[in-house]
């Protein structure tokens, strides 16, 4: 154990805590003393854990600010969807057609990752994040104007209605604009989510400790030492970034195939869903991914956990959110708990003592 | 014929961007963050003058200054409360506690005022004006809204060029430290830009609801988004740079509907705004700060 | 440091969602709102006709309502629809109403001997929330589902209650698929049935020739009418000239929409929309000065009673509707007063269909024999017999039935606004 660094140690620790819930979860859940709202969050949470470390890298290790994370969710939740119903048939095998669904997803995402990043890339702080913003907001509004249908003749595309299909009768609308995707079949689950998670997590914390990873952090310290020293800054800049939209594909089948509808809406692939992440990543600690995790948990469970309060709950979710913002960054706050903690561990040895 | 009344409607639009866009541009210069909650800070505004004119008969122009005078309140509470604390952090942090304080707002709102739609009587009385033999209305509300964003523009401008307080925003937005050493109190500073962008926002909120008489909780939200795509394609800072960037905003949105795509209105918008990014990465009027090695 | 304090919350968060887990009965339907709201409307009762010996009784079965151990036990119905964010009017209208309809049973003597009680949970419009929201209700032994209020978020929580089976009646999910399973059943017209109501009736009654469509492209609702009305539209004597759609994040400016109507020719417009933005619409139009007719579907039902709204700007409006809050019928008036009396407001549409839905589960229940004893499953196979063989007179329509496939038939009433107040066609 001595001779483990640090880091390894470090990263060990937060497998261990994901593996940990799980088996505490599962030994929960077949003993049935899992709520079914809780047994309902399970996969929810792992969409959300997902997407927090896979935005982390972007903002954590990458320094740059991006609000159109949703936007890659979105990409990867539809393609995985239309994968997955147009195959229902065709592959039988719930899992294997899943594991497809979460490839396709993946690439997908990716793609939309690269198109994106070259341009978005070249710019720089609060104008890269309202760039992305848009590129969020595009995808969201492109796809809310997508009608894809089949019949024998093969696939008809309309970016107005189903009726400028021209499907024939026995035809099938697969993507009905804003009414999305229905029908989604059900194959996420508890524990492709958390090995998900840590497939995340073990692609983000080795990159960050590889060469690419410690190229990626020179550009976020200082781009022009950086570039001085020959480091290619598009390339490094575009894995990372690409990397990171490719997970949000992932979550993103992880989520679609957890509903049976699929839609679009400012609430769940919008600009508010790209801040909620932002939030997570921002609560846990930016470039912290075990934070990332917990705060994602925490505060994916906090908005339900205070349904008792019904009218008061988002009330109450608001100003918890700002107090925990001011009581994990207020410089004055930090230093009032760096002297509490010095104070009580002087006690501490006093009394030992 | 139609073309330029689609023009015109553009302008109307892009006027009430640009004055939200104003208030936050000017947070932005000076506190250099992206105010989230301004967007909510003008639907309170609206549902004070809404209560006051509607529920109290107060005379509507009297109902404005009670909106300014509590949106001045609220803005420069919010700035105290939620803002000041997370100075010197990182901006992201900030960004985050701006949410919340929007969140909090609608919440607020949802919970005082119920989700209902309250309809918004228009402050401006000012007739329509029917250009060329009716083919051409331009509406009374979108004349006032244009001439206050004019105003309020060539306002502020003088007073933060020729004011005292107005050149210590100035120099705060260019580095607090050595405006600090100067003498200038960069928290007052910052509390005044906070203070001017939220009577901004009570005005912003009339002309929308006036425009646009349909006010909720989250009415706000999305104009707010709006203006601050706005300002960022003026080059964000700068304040003629919001008010060009809310206009041609405006006019891009309600061209793309005509002639494009309604559906696709917004994703024209912001694909333009990638456009101009690109070509301009601070902005139509944004200043090009050199990097320093 | 910071992490410790991080898990701390964490292990906070824990305990917290221990302690839900196990007062599974934590929100109980706000106690003591709950029994005044029975108790005024015990009062209103009184007031219309009822001797003060009855007004006693129902004062002690809403007393009885308060601690809710009656000898029938209680019958648990959950509702799920959005109380916050954009759509909240939509959920707090189903919401309230609901509580009235519990209420005014829970004073009369209950369904079968059982009390009714009602849990309402928030979804926030977004289908991952509710199917949070109805596994909440899950926990706490909803026994019977009322809802949910939207389409979108009716088709992920029918899904979960196929898989319960467990009864779900949704008093407003529009959407063909919120009944696709056997178990589901609505109170409102279905999206295809309005589209196709409303175009045949322009045509009928020639109303229009050049016809132009403005519709709400990122809705379901909105969108599903708009095509099942363009589809019928080519069977019928007139023609849609110009069909123009917007999206919630456009939703503020619709000049350039009613320009292109009015540039096209239109002597009539269809909004198969939403009172708010209709409101906008019938304004805008106004300052443009565009004269058409105009014509909606359900979804305009509320425009009257915006607060402060202009309803001068509605005059000529026309819109098929199920319910109209100043109809004069003894139902729709008793109705309207309990409403105002305890939410000082108007009901809506929604409204309507919430309280026709919670009298619906009861005159189901009252014909299969529903015990509070019986399992969430046999409820629902039983009330899935019942609910084909019922006929309920409704706020939204007299002597309504279903057919197995949850469809409901009732008659579409077209009114128009004239001097600010419906007026039947």
């Amino acid at each position: 154990m001595k001779k483990m660094s640090k880091v390894t140690k470090n990263n060990l620790i937060t497998y261990a805590m994901v593996i940990a819930a799980y088996i505490v979860m599962e030994i929960l859940l077949k003993t049935g003393h899992v709520s079914s709202l809780l047994q309902g969050l399970l996969v929810p949470l792992c969409t959300y854990v997902i997407l927090a470390v896979s935005l982390n890298l972007t903002v954590g290790i990458l320094g740059e600010l991006s609000l159109g994370h949703a936007g890659f969710m979105c990409v990867g939740a539809f393609s995985s969807a239309l994968f997955s119903l147009t195959t229902k048939e065709a592959i039988p095998n719930g899992g294997l057609r899943f594991l497809i669904a979460i490839l396709i997803a993946c690439v997908a995402a990716a793609v939309c990752g690269v198109i994106v990043g070259i341009p978005v890339l070249r710019l720089k702080g609060d104008y890269l994040a309202i760039v992305t913003l848009a590129f969020g907001e595009i995808i969201k509004n492109l796809v809310n104007a997508i009608y894809l249908g089949i019949d024998s003749k093969g696939f008809h595309f309309s970016m107005k209605d189903t009726i400028s299909l021209n499907l024939e009768p026995e035809g099938k609308v697969l993507i009905k604009g804003a009414q999305g995707i229905t029908g989604t079949p059900h194959s996420s689950n508890f524990t492709i989510g958390v090995i998900l998670i840590l497939i995340t997590l073990i692609i983000v914390n080795n990159l960050v400790h590889s060469r690419t990873g410690r190229a990626v952090m020179s550009i976020r310290d200082n781009r022009i030492a950086a570039e001085s020293i020959g480091i290619n800054i598009t390339k490094y800049k575009l894995i990372a970034f690409t990397l990171s939209a490719a997970m949000a594909g992932v979550a993103g089948a992880l989520y679609s195939h957890n509903l049976a509808t699929l839609t679009a809406l400012p609430k769940n692939f919008g600009y508010n869903m790209s801040i909620m992440i932002l939030v997570f990543v921002v609560l846990g600690g930016i470039g912290n991914m075990r934070g990332s995790v917990i705060a994602a948990v925490v505060l994916t469970l906090l908005p339900e956990l205070l349904r008792g309060l019904s009218d008061y709950r988002m009330l109450i979710y608001a100003i918890v959110l700002i107090v925990m913002m001011i009581f994990n960054w207020s410089p004055a706050v930090l230093d009032m708990r760096k002297k509490l903690a010095a104070k009580l561990k002087k006690n501490q040895t006093e009394k030992e003592a | 014929m139609s073309f330029i009344s689609y023009l015109v409607t553009g302008i109307s639009l892009g006027s009430v961007y640009a004055i939200i866009a104003l208030g936050y541009t000017m947070v932005y210069g000076i506190a250099k963050m992206l105010n989230f909650a301004h967007g909510d800070v003008i639907m309170v505004g609206s549902y004070v003058v809404f209560v006051a004119v509607s529920n109290m008969g107060v005379n509507p122009y009297v109902a404005i200054l009670i909106s300014m005078a509590v949106c001045t309140i609220l803005g420069m509470t919010i700035e105290k409360v939620a803002y000041k604390p997370l100075r010197g952090t990182s901006p992201l942090a900030v960004l985050i506690t701006a949410i919340g304080v929007s969140y909090l707002l609608q919440n607020l709102a949802l919970l005082i005022f119920g989700a209902d739609t309250k309809a918004f009587t228009s402050v401006v009385t000012l007739p329509n004006l029917v250009l060329f033999e009716g083919q051409l209305t331009i509406s009374g509300v979108t004349i006032v809204t244009v001439v206050a964003c004019i105003i309020i523009m060539v306002c502020l401008t003088l007073f933060v060029n020729k004011t005292k307080p107005g050149r210590a925003m100035i120099a705060v937005s260019e580095d607090k430290g050595a405006a600090e050493l100067m003498g200038i109190n960069v928290n007052g500073t910052i509390a005044l830009t906070f203070a001017i962008g939220s009577a901004l926002a009570a005005i912003a909120g009339v002309l929308l609801c006036s425009a646009y008489p349909a006010l909720t909780p989250y009415t706000g939200s999305m104009p707010g988004i709006k203006a601050f795509v706005a300002a960022v394609f003026g080059g964000i800072g700068s304040i003629p740079g919001a008010m060009i960037g809310g206009i041609i905003l405006g006019v891009i949105e309600n061209l793309s509907k005509a002639y494009i795509s309604s559906q696709m209105a917004d994703a024209i918008v912001f694909a333009v705004l990638i456009v101009v990014l690109l070509v301009k990465p601070t902005g139509i009027l944004g200043k090009n700060i050199q990097e320093k090695v | 440091m910071k992490k410790k304090l991080l898990s701390l919350v964490l292990a906070m968060a824990m305990t917290a969602s221990l302690l839900a887990g196990c007062g599974a009965g934590t929100g109980e339907t706000t106690g003591t709102d709950g029994a005044e709201v029975a108790e005024e409307a015990a009062e209103e009762t009184e007031a219309a006709e009822e001797t003060a010996e009855e007004a006693e009784a129902a004062e002690e079965t809403a007393e009885e309502a308060e601690a809710p151990a009656a000898e029938g036990g209680v019958l648990k119905i959950g509702g799920i629809g959005p109380t916050t964010g954009g759509a909240a009017v939509y959920g707090t209208a189903v919401m309230n109403a609901a509580q009235i309809a519990v209420d005014e049973i829970n004073a009369a003597g209950g369904v079968n001997g059982m009390t009714l009680e009602l849990k309402f949970e928030d979804d926030e419009c977004d289908a991952e929330k509710s199917v949070n929201a109805y596994n909440t209700l899950k926990d706490w032994n909803m026994q019977v589902l009322m809802g949910t209020v939207t389409s979108g978020c009716c088709i992920a929580v029918a899904e979960s209650a196929m898989a319960d089976n467990m009864f779900l009646l949704t008093p407003s999910g529009s959407a063909v698929e919120c009944v696709q399973y056997d178990n589901a059943f609505r109170v409102c017209f279905s999206d295809p049935n309005q589209g196709i109501a409303s175009a045949q009736y322009i045509g009928a009654n020639a109303l229009a020739t050049k016809v132009a469509v403005i519709y709400d492209s990122s809705d379901i609702y909105s969108s599903g009418i708009y095509e099942k009305f363009a589809a019928e539209a080519a069977n019928q004597p007139f023609e849609i000239v110009a069909a123009e759609a917007f999206t919630a994040d456009n939703k503020t400016d619709f000049t350039v929409q009613l320009q292109k109507a009015k540039d096209a020719g239109a002597d009539l417009v269809f909004l198969p929309i939403y009172y708010t933005e209709a409101s906008l619409i019938l304004a805008q139009a106004n300052q443009m000065g565009l004269d058409t007719k105009f014509f909606g579907c359900d979804g305009l039902d509320g425009i009257l009673a915006v607060e402060n709204f202009d309803t001068a700007l509605a005059e000529g409006v026309m819109l098929l509707t199920p319910f109209a809050a100043d109809a004069t019928d003894d139902k729709t008036v008793k109705f309207v007063e309990a409403y105002k009396a305890a939410y000082s407001d108007t009901p809506n549409q929604f409204a309507a269909d919430a309280y026709d839905a919670i009298y619906t589960i009861k005159a189901a229940c009252e014909k299969a024999g529903v015990t509070a004893d019986m399992s969430t499953s046999d409820i629902c196979d039983a009330l899935k017999g019942a609910m084909t063989q019922i006929t309920v007179d409704g706020l939204t329509g007299d002597g309504i039935t279903w057919s197995a496939d949850g469809e409901p038939t009732k008659a579409p009433k077209a009114v128009v606004i004239s001097d600010g107040a419906y007026k039947a066609m």
